[in-house]
């Protein structure tokens, strides 16, 4: 089987904890798909849950905010990380259900 | 592309390699290299998106691929939809299958495995949540524990590559590009 285990845990630390632009609690809270009220928060939202209706104006708005290309780009990049590790975390506990439950 | 530096911020290093790969290819370089290239001491998910499509498993690439291709499509991302569409049939000598399977998984042709797979990823993705009655469901089909693994390794890594294609409107290239591009991915991966 495929094991992805090492680069998954790699890719998570490298977005949250590497030394990038945006701040590590605006990471994180991206990550979470949460983050501070207003555009910047509109923007995690939608790439976790409906990354196809991004728009041009959502992030101008975040840079309106202050936000620089590079830390917009980092926030958008730990929402997708986030959305997507959290449904394969929950996918892996359901798996692990089913078959322990099976034996 | 949504951000400008995704266009034009790589460093000197990497804007030489994409001038290489446009001359080499004969096509505008698409977006996702542009994506995978940049900052990737920050983002950098080639390695791990290799492993999940290209590492030892019970699947083939081409199973793979089309899985890659059905969670974008749950995404709603066309370019990803595009390029893994044409990487599947590629694959598999068979877009009709792969164009079956996106129109209508209930009655495509394919294996029953691959199909409840296909079923539990696009729930996964679309709904946000499977459970243990779904997980039952899918091993009730034939499917081993470790190929749904697999299946889910490829979700992770396509979760995320079909959302930042649409967060950052990566443009869907013409069908040549995406033809030269899926053969690309057959013979070098992600890497």
């Amino acid at each position: 089987m495929t094991d992805i285990s090492k680069l998954h845990r790699e890719l998570v630390t490298r977005v949250l904890d590497s030394d990038a632009t945006a701040p590590p609690q605006l990471r994180r809270a991206a990550f979470d798909g949460a983050g501070p009220d207003g555009p910047i928060a509109v923007l995690i939202d939608k790439v976790a849950h409906h990354a196809d209706s991004v728009t041009d104006d959502d992030v101008t708005a975040v840079r309106a905010a202050g936000l620089s290309e590079d830390q917009i780009f980092e926030i958008m990049v730990c929402a997708a990380v986030g959305a997507a590790d959290r449904q394969y975390t929950a996918a892996l506990a359901a798996l692990a259900a089913a078959t322990g439950s099976l034996e | 592309m949504r951000l400008h530096v995704l266009d034009r911020g790589h460093s000197l290093g990497t804007k030489a390699l994409l001038g290489v790969i446009r001359v080499v290819s004969g096509h505008p370089v698409v977006d996702a290299v542009k994506l995978a290239l940049y900052r990737r001491d920050f983002y950098g998910a080639g390695d791990l998106t290799h492993e999940a499509m290209r590492g030892p498993s019970e699947w083939s690439v081409g199973d793979r691929e089309l899985m890659a291709a059905f969670v974008a499509q749950s995404v709603k991302s066309p370019f990803c939809v595009a390029a893994h569409s044409a990487t599947s049939s590629l694959w598999y000598h068979d877009s009709a299958k792969v164009t079956a399977t996106l129109a209508d998984l209930d009655t495509a042709p394919i294996e029953e495995p691959l199909r409840a797979t296909l079923h539990l990823l696009g729930k996964l993705t679309s709904e946000h949540a499977i459970d243990t009655e779904d997980m039952r469901g899918v091993l009730a089909a034939g499917v081993s524990p470790t190929q749904i693994e697999d299946a889910l390794a490829v979700g992770l890594a396509f979760g995320i590559t079909a959302r930042l294609a649409n967060a950052f409107d990566f443009d869907l290239a013409s069908p040549a590009a995406m033809t030269a591009g899926a053969k690309h991915l057959l013979r070098r991966g992600y890497r």
